[in-house]
């Protein structure tokens, strides 16, 4: 207990007291300190040091404009050390060019004082908060993209109904893309502006659709999402309908494409009446649905591939089918799908279902059966659906969520080929066919299926699309120019398989 | 929702029409005619001495010895448990008082003048730093300097100011804001300039015989003698903006070292109380956490205005009391504090900021909306009766308080 105090005086030297008394908290949370103070010596600084054993008689003669250093160690050369430190903090007080702190809105009300031009506002909180939040917005007259999902439908329907009436549109919830006057939101591509604009209750439909656009040539107006059940009855297609009002009425839009889950026939009849009345060409793409009778301006298509075609004016016929998809002989002609994008797979279901294959899937489009039904058939599955997502990402940002189920599929020999879909883009993982490469060469197989992939996205995209393309094929993976392809090439395989097996 | 807009607005409107002059420094006694032998006025919402905390019972047995109803502190403090004293709320008298902030009949106090409401509002003389009452310092150091603010500084300074117009408050703040004070742990600017308008009429006033060179050194030589101006100031403010029906703003915060209490004006005279925080903050030398009483005072109505924490932005050395402490964050809690609050206060700019106006007229439902609370920079008081200071920092006001007003408000108006 034999502590050394060492004190040292500068004359009119002055700092402020709060960035001394950090000071002196940093020195004396050195080892080997039992107490330090930096501080002005005014009198009763100077008796705030007395009283902590802290002053000799360097210090007692400091005055009010000195600055006191006064340091209690275990040793002598503890406390010097110190001394020469706190000197040295002293003379470099802070390092140049700091980043300084920035202030960001926690609330609503904050964020539109601060960007009072603004006029949409994207909500993403947890579901229970979501139409709170969302009333404050069209309150305040602001259109709204709710990402949030896990929202009662009737309280969908009351915040629409209200944002109708206040002249407000309501993407969501449960939106998961949007371009809107050219910025991707929430998951979405880097696409060229241009001539065509899109409504779409579902996200990875919106981008497909989008980025085949850009791919094909074309450019995207705006995309309006309206949330998957904005065409349930209970809504009532308040928001798709208010789409194709604001899409009419764009000069910029010269076409306008819907695209949506099939609609219960009232509500289809009130959309296919909105859009007899518009003044522009629209195609229609009901994923799933059957032939419908179509206004004169109307046009239904039954694929987003062709939705994407039919919107620039191309033919529908355009599928290129490689040059040999072979499924090796130890295997057999059944398909795994196993989509991040529950749209992709409804898509491959389609065109599964249109070549007479049987389909089994945890989300069914109308004619496959669902995943429990036992017995034969093709397994395409929506990994993107709660089953597979609760408590974790949504494949789309974590694309782990899909490395067992593709490890099995690899190994379980009654498999032929395995389907997938990768989307990038904003939102998505930043590199999931490097992910995806990784896992297949890891548990690469002699005899493994074919890997049909696609890539949804653009080279605009952080991810490049290009670049992901490469790094599949550089793993064995057949990659695609659409979903819909991916899908095509598929059935070409395995009816061809059966045919040599027959 | 309407009722409720107009109110608020009628409220802070009010809260902004105040013209808070110094005018006189009188006995409390003159001042607050209900105030008697053993009665004490103290910080926070009401309180008995079982429940005080320990800096509150030196101060209480260090005012009785003062005041002349007990012997030495031994006697004070039985007194004091066989219920001698009479405890009362500052608040209930149009009087605050910072950290323990007692106020006792012979004590002076300033007077502030809210010129465009009438009312008065009041605050001993601070102390100075180091071992003081409103820390819980009792010793006979302590109750002499108590003294000579009795005798000579505070009847000096009622002389100078009742010989002139008295010193106008909201100009002094405004420019105070642009020399770096917020008016809670920094009062630099604000003491400067209130002596400079006091000393002409000081030195007019009163003689070298009656103090003159040592009240121009008191006050000289301390940083926070403004802080009391400030929060009668707050109280003069405030006082007219309580009672309007259908207004969400607080028009007290305030805390007793046990209990932090607020109040709302649509909610009347109600306390929504829950048990104080703990500053996070900076110790002096040989003192940590430990020794550290929790947030005391009712120097909180500086807040309640929008300054302190709320003008932290003026002051950024002071964001270094709390975590990573970048002088640059100060008009982060500025900024942030502008989400709990109805308006700003055009006079009252920080110049860092693009003279943004500061926050000012806390709505209990922003505060509960958004889980912000109040930020309050406060100075920390040592646990045990007598010793005093032994740091500073900053704390927030528990989301409690805010909780229950708004449920007590809702009631009120009839939405359950």
């Amino acid at each position: 207990m034999n502590d050394v105090v060492v004190n040292k005086v500068r004359k009119g030297f002055y700092l402020d007291s709060v960035a001394l008394m950090r000071l002196s908290r940093k020195i004396a949370e050195k080892e080997g300190i039992r107490e330090a103070a930096l501080m002005m010596g005014t009198p009763q600084n100077r008796e705030i040091m007395t009283n902590a054993g802290l002053l000799e008689e360097a210090g007692r003669a400091a005055e009010g404009g000195d600055l006191v250093i006064a340091i209690r160690a275990i040793t002598r050369e503890t406390a010097e050390t110190a001394l020469i430190e706190s000197e040295s903090y002293l003379d470099q007080p802070m390092a140049a060019g700091g980043e300084g702190v920035a202030w960001r809105p926690r609330t609503l009300r904050a964020a539109v004082k601060s960007m009072p031009e603004a006029n949409l506002v994207l909500i993403s909180v947890p579901g229970d908060f979501a139409i709170a939040e969302a009333r404050k917005a069209i309150r305040r007259g602001l259109h709204t993209m709710i990402f949030s999902d896990n929202v009662p439908l009737e309280e969908e329907a009351a915040l629409k109904r209200e944002a109708r009436e206040l002249g407000c549109l309501v993407m969501g919830p449960d939106c998961g893309t949007a371009i809107i006057n050219g910025t991707p939101l929430a998951f979405a591509n880097s696409v060229p502006r241009g001539e065509i604009g899109i409504v779409g209750a579902s996200g990875t439909g919106t981008q497909e659709v989008t980025c085949l656009i850009a791919q094909y040539g074309g450019g995207i107006s705006q995309a309006i999402g309206v949330g998957g059940r904005d065409l349930k009855s209970e809504v009532g297609g308040i928001s798709t309908l208010m789409a194709l009002d604001a899409l009419e009425a764009d000069p910029k839009t010269k076409q306008v494409v819907l695209i949506s889950k099939p609609p219960p026939t009232e509500v289809a009849s009130r959309v296919l009446e909105r859009i007899a009345a518009c003044r522009k060409p629209v195609i229609i793409c009901f994923i799933g649905s059957g032939e419908l009778t179509m206004p004169t301006n109307a046009v239904q298509v039954y694929t987003l591939k062709d939705a994407a075609r039919k919107s620039l004016g191309l033919s529908l016929d355009g599928i290129e089918n490689p040059d040999s998809v072979r499924i090796g002989q130890a295997r057999r002609a059944c398909v795994h799908g196993l989509f991040s994008g529950g749209t992709l797979c409804a898509e491959a279901q389609v065109i599964f279902r249109a070549a007479g294959e049987i389909v089994r899937s945890n989300s069914p489009v109308p004619g496959a059966s669902p995943v429990n039904h036992s017995g034969e058939g093709h397994l395409l599955l929506d990994l993107g659906d709660d089953q597979y997502t609760l408590g974790k990402p949504h494949p789309m940002i974590d694309p782990t969520v899909r490395d067992e189920m593709l490890i099995n599929s690899v190994n379980d020999i009654t498999v032929g080929i395995i389907l997938v879909d990768l989307v990038i883009g904003y939102g998505a993982h930043e590199d999931p066919a490097g992910h995806f490469a990784k896992i297949l060469k890891a548990n690469a197989n002699n005899d493994q299926p074919i890997i049909l992939a696609s890539v949804t996205g653009t080279d605009r995209d952080p991810q490049n699309r290009t670049d992901q393309i490469a790094k599949l094929k550089s793993a064995g993976v057949l990659v695609a120019p659409t979903n819909a392809d991916a899908a095509n090439w598929a059935i070409t395989a395995i009816q061809s398989r059966r045919g040599e097996v027959h | 929702m309407k009722i409720i807009e107009d109110a608020n607005r009628e409220a802070l409107k009010r809260m902004l029409s105040g013209d808070p002059v110094l005018v006189d420094v009188i006995p409390a006694s003159a001042a607050i005619p209900e105030l008697k032998q053993r009665m004490i006025l103290h910080a926070g919402p009401p309180i008995g001495w079982d429940r005080l905390c320990g800096p509150m019972r030196g101060a209480v047995t260090g005012i009785a010895v003062f005041e002349g109803w007990a012997p030495d502190l031994e006697a004070a403090e039985n007194l004091a448990a066989d219920g001698a004293f009479e405890l009362h709320p500052n608040h209930h008298f149009d009087a605050v008082g910072p950290m323990t902030g007692l106020t006792t009949i012979s004590q002076p106090v300033m007077v502030i003048e809210n010129r465009t409401f009438g009312n008065r509002a009041y605050c001993a003389i601070n102390e100075g730093l180091g071992k003081v009452l409103r820390f819980g310092g009792n010793d006979e150091e302590v109750l002499d300097r108590l003294r000579w603010l009795r005798d000579v500084l505070g009847p000096a300074m009622g002389k100078a100011l009742r010989s002139g117009d008295g010193i106008p408050l909201k100009s002094l703040i405004a420019r105070g804001l642009t020399m770096g004070d917020e008016m809670h742990q920094r009062n630099v600017a604000c003491s400067g300039l209130t002596l400079r308008a006091l000393a002409p009429a000081l030195a007019t006033t009163t003689t070298s015989d009656d103090g003159l060179p040592e009240i121009l050194a008191f006050v000289g030589g301390n940083d926070q003698f403004f802080l009391n101006i400030a929060m009668a100031m707050g109280k003069a403010i405030m006082d007219p903006v309580r009672d309007i029906d259908g207004s969400t703003l607080v028009t007290a915060m305030s805390r007793n070292g046990t209990d932090f209490g607020i109040r709302v004006s649509g909610t009347g005279d109600t306390w929504f109380t829950a048990p104080v925080e703990m500053p996070e903050g900076l110790y002096f030398p040989g003192f940590t956490e430990s020794d550290a009483n929790p947030d005391m005072g009712d120097s909180t109505i500086v807040e309640t205005i929008g300054l302190g924490g709320f003008a932290m932005g003026a002051a950024p050395a002071v964001a270094g009391f709390v975590g990573a402490g970048a002088a640059s964050g100060a008009a982060v809690f500025t900024r942030t504090m502008g989400e709990i609050t109805f308006g700003e206060n055009p006079e009252w700019t920080i110049p860092a900021l693009d003279y943004l106006g500061v926050p000012t007229g806390i709505d209990i439902r922003l505060v509960v909306e958004t889980g912000l609370a109040p930020t309050i920079n406060t100075g920390i008081a040592h646990k045990e009766p007598g010793v005093g200071q032994v740091g500073a920092g900053v704390v927030r006001a528990p989301m409690s308080c805010f909780e229950q007003a708004l449920r007590g408000f809702a009631e009120r108006i009839g939405v359950s």
